[in-house]
């Protein structure tokens, strides 16, 4: 009876039943809502967007990955988050080449999945920053007539995009850094505001974020860390100046803060190892953010304070090894005792 | 000082354990050939004393111990030596074994003898007599009992722990142990701490048995100190140095042993075994275990003549079902699938577990993603991810470096690992590369 259907294998002989495409593809349904409410408030503009990125990343995935690589999620999860951090009105190539530049340079240069530094969406998305700073900072104004497109989607590759009858404005950091302007809070948490497609509805993200959490496929710590150290540092600074510095909520729910602490500063492969580490991450991360939102040039800061803390990630691993168990020598082992 | 009843870290696997946990210890006919491996038992293989035609009653030795840490074998039945020589062994290899051939119509009464009371007996006639009756650990690694009843004199023990914890996913046959023969438990429990000169013993079991510690407490000596705690249901709640953190909250330092805290573990079959010795002044030829898994018939918890065939032992539960998929020896997490269905049964195993295809783990492995899932399971405070990272790339000394040697395969890294990469599995090969280097 000693036939080969029976299998040898080492121990364990159970696993628990999560495995990485599962998780990626919990990431990707979690995301739904967010792309719902983008295409709610930024119309046709918002689909065409996000398709033209997750096209990008996936043809990238597929010419340059291994073919199976597909259909772990990754490239489909990296594809919805940049098509979400850029705005309305970009034209459809840059998007594309966005999500090029992502898969490509932001993970298979480093080896594929599991192998990168830093966070692909953001890096595909600082690399369009550095190459096409207009277009990536033109937010339309949110209009009454849903099917208008938001910008020259349809521009050619290289050309300067047509102006078009489109009302643009400045975001509510912008507003509040260059203008002073301040924000209703009810307009931030909503999502009623200028911004990058997926940005804007902080309520809708803590939520889906929530349900990754609780199904433990993102690290609480991360964002937990990151709305405490802003929450803290921005409320602190209010209180010695509120003219000059805004309040802490106004901090939390503005730019793009949710999106960057739920879904980016949680990325799996760019995060630290240990729970202390991701305490120590999200604290350095929230810092970075208010420093270069109040102090810096940017109007936001989201981006670069991910980046940053990306790079810093292998020393924060380093540096917050677990302690082994029964580290300590016998003899203070039979005193504690 | 007492512990806080749980350890850190850990993982939950599914308990299981409704298929036998109610189901009362029966005795498993005879099957028609007996193989007794020589090597049953952590340390040196028995020297085997028997030939080719001997005929052997159910108890005599047909094994004697080859040093201190080693231990004696003795005939599960009356029957005929045929052959000593290669048999498969569960271990996986081929290894020496005494093939014995039942005597179908013999009563299997063993030898007549006298039993000394174990009360009359000073603590040196106790500890050889526990030697000689063949007794090992009962909770899987089998190491030999007479040698943890014998510590060096320079570390002082103040506790005896027994372990009923039995956290492994399926496997019932401590628990069944506990709830129907109690008495012995608390009886051996005695026995080793007259052995060891110790005051004090302490049973943990883990609180998915409440009737073990029911049973227990209900039928609890007055005369000594031996108290019944129940801990927190985790996985591996049973292993050693989770134990003693858990019921003493001592944690066991780095490379050191038990004894190093002044604790002795033995797992409560043990005791129930110790105790059946001076009852019937039978050595340990059989043992209880649990024959289970979602791919069996009749799941069931057994007394089991050691040396019985998988096959025959497997046939007793009434076969095993068209998706069984893999036979394991011991529990899920720890345990090892065997080969050939040829293997006996031993002195260690704890359990066969017939798993199906519905629950074997899934064979193929992702790139890691770095989740943090390993580093937060692992309960001697590892890190599983870059352990096995320097393993793909076979870097056994700064596996060292990172502690290797702490880790006791527990498999809770592997069993969380959403990418399913085989980390206990590399950690065991880079103790092996270890060991291969240092002989080099």
């Amino acid at each position: 009876m000693t036939t080969p259907r029976f299998l040898i294998t080492a121990s364990p002989h159970l696993a628990e039943r999560d495995s990485t495409p599962k998780i990626m593809w919990h990431v990707v349904l979690s995301l739904l809502p967010v792309v719902a409410a983008s295409i709610y408030f930024f119309g046709p503009s918002a689909v065409l967007v996000i398709a033209a990125s997750l096209a990008g990343c996936l043809m990238t995935e597929w010419v340059f990955g291994k073919r199976e690589t597909l259909l772990d999620g990754s490239a489909v999860i990296t594809g919805l988050l940049l098509g979400l951090i850029l705005p309305a009105g970009i034209p459809l190539w840059m998007a594309f080449a966005g999500g090029v530049f992502s898969i490509g340079f932001g993970k298979l240069i480093f080896g594929g999945l599991g192998q990168n530094i830093f966070n692909p969406a953001l890096l595909g998305r600082a690399f369009l920053q550095a190459a096409f700073p207009v277009a990536l900072t033109t937010w339309p104004v949110i209009r009454e007539n849903w099917w208008q497109l938001r910008g020259d989607n349809f521009a050619l590759p290289l050309m300067s995009p047509r102006e078009v009858d489109v009302m643009t404005a400045a975001t509510p950091l912008g507003l509040q850094k260059f203008e002073q302007t301040g924000t209703e809070l009810w307009r931030l948490v909503m999502g009623a505001t200028e911004g990058s497609l997926g940005e804007t509805a902080g309520i809708l993200i803590l939520l889906c974020g929530g349900y990754l959490a609780l199904r433990n496929y993102l690290n609480w710590r991360i964002p937990a860390s990151i709305f405490l150290t802003v929450g803290m540092f921005a409320g602190l600074l209010h209180m010695l100046d509120p003219v000059r510095y805004p309040s802490a909520l106004f901090m939390l729910f503005s730019g793009g803060l949710m999106i960057g602490a739920v879904y980016m500063a949680t990325d799996m492969v760019t995060s630290p190892v240990t729970n202390l580490g991701c305490w120590i991450f999200g604290f350095g991360i929230g810092f970075l953010v208010v420093v270069i939102r109040l102090w810096g040039g940017l109007a936001e800061g989201v981006m670069y304070a991910i980046l940053l803390m990306n790079a810093m990630v292998p020393f924060i691993n380093r540096a917050t090894q677990p302690k082994l168990f029964g580290a300590q020598k016998p003899e203070q082992a039979k005193e504690g005792a | 000082m007492p512990g806080r009843l749980k350890f850190r870290h850990g993982v939950h696997p599914p308990e299981l354990k409704q298929l036998t946990a109610g189901t009362p210890i029966r005795r498993m006919p005879f099957p028609t050939e007996i193989v007794l491996p020589l090597s049953q038992h952590t340390g040196k293989p028995a020297t085997p004393i028997v030939q080719p035609g001997d005929r052997v009653e159910r108890g005599d030795k047909i094994a004697a111990e080859d040093g201190f840490i080693s231990s004696p074998i003795h005939s599960s039945t009356a029957g005929t030596v045929q052959e000593v020589g290669l048999w498969p062994h569960p271990a996986g290899d081929y290894k020496t074994a005494v093939r014995i051939k039942v005597e179908q119509f013999s009563a299997q009464a063993p030898r007549p003898r006298i039993i000394p009371g174990w009360e009359g007996l000073s603590r040196d006639e106790l500890v050889d007599a526990v030697r000689q009756a063949g007794v090992v650990g009962l909770g899987g690694a089998a190491f030999p009992t007479h040698v943890k009843l014998n510590p060096p004199k320079d570390f002082p023990v103040d506790t005896i722990l027994i372990n009923g914890a039995e956290c492994e996913p399926y496997l019932t046959t401590d628990h069944r142990t506990m709830v129907e023969y109690p008495e012995r438990v608390h009886i051996g429990i005695r026995i080793m701490m007259k052995c060891l000169g110790v005051g004090r013993a302490v049973i943990g079991i883990e609180k998915n048995k409440p009737d073990a510690v029911e049973r227990l407490r209900a039928t609890l000596p007055d005369d000594v100190d031996i108290t019944v705690q129940p801990l927190t249901v985790k996985y591996p709640q049973g292993a050693e140095k989770m134990l003693i953190k858990s019921l003493l909250d001592r944690e066991v330092p780095s490379g050191g042993l038990p004894m190093h805290v002044g604790v002795i573990v033995q797992n409560v079959a043990s005791a129930a075994t110790i105790a059946e010795v001076f009852e019937t002044g039978l050595p340990l030829i059989e043992r209880i275990m649990t024959v289970t898994g979602l791919g069996i018939r009749q799941p069931a918890n057994l007394i089991v003549p050691i040396g019985t065939k998988t096959r025959d032992l497997l046939d007793a539960c009434g076969g095993m079902l068209p998706d069984a998929r893999e036979v394991v020896f011991g529990g899920p997490m720890m345990g090892t699938a065997v080969a050939d269905l040829d293997a006996p049964v031993m002195k260690g195993t704890t359990g066969v577990v017939v798993l199906s295809e519905r629950e074997v783990k899934p064979q193929r492995s992702y790139p890691c993603i770095r989740c943090g899932h390993c580093v937060d399971a692992c309960p001697v405070f590892l890190n599983p991810q870059i352990l096995g990272q320097l393993a793909m790339s076979e870097r056994w000394e700064e596996m060292q470096e990172h502690n290797l040697l702490d880790c006791m395969l527990c498999g809770c890294c592997s069993y969380t690992c959403p990418s399913n990469i085989p980390l206990s599995q590399l950690f065991s090969m880079g103790k092996a590369g270890l060991r291969k280097v240092k002989a080099a």
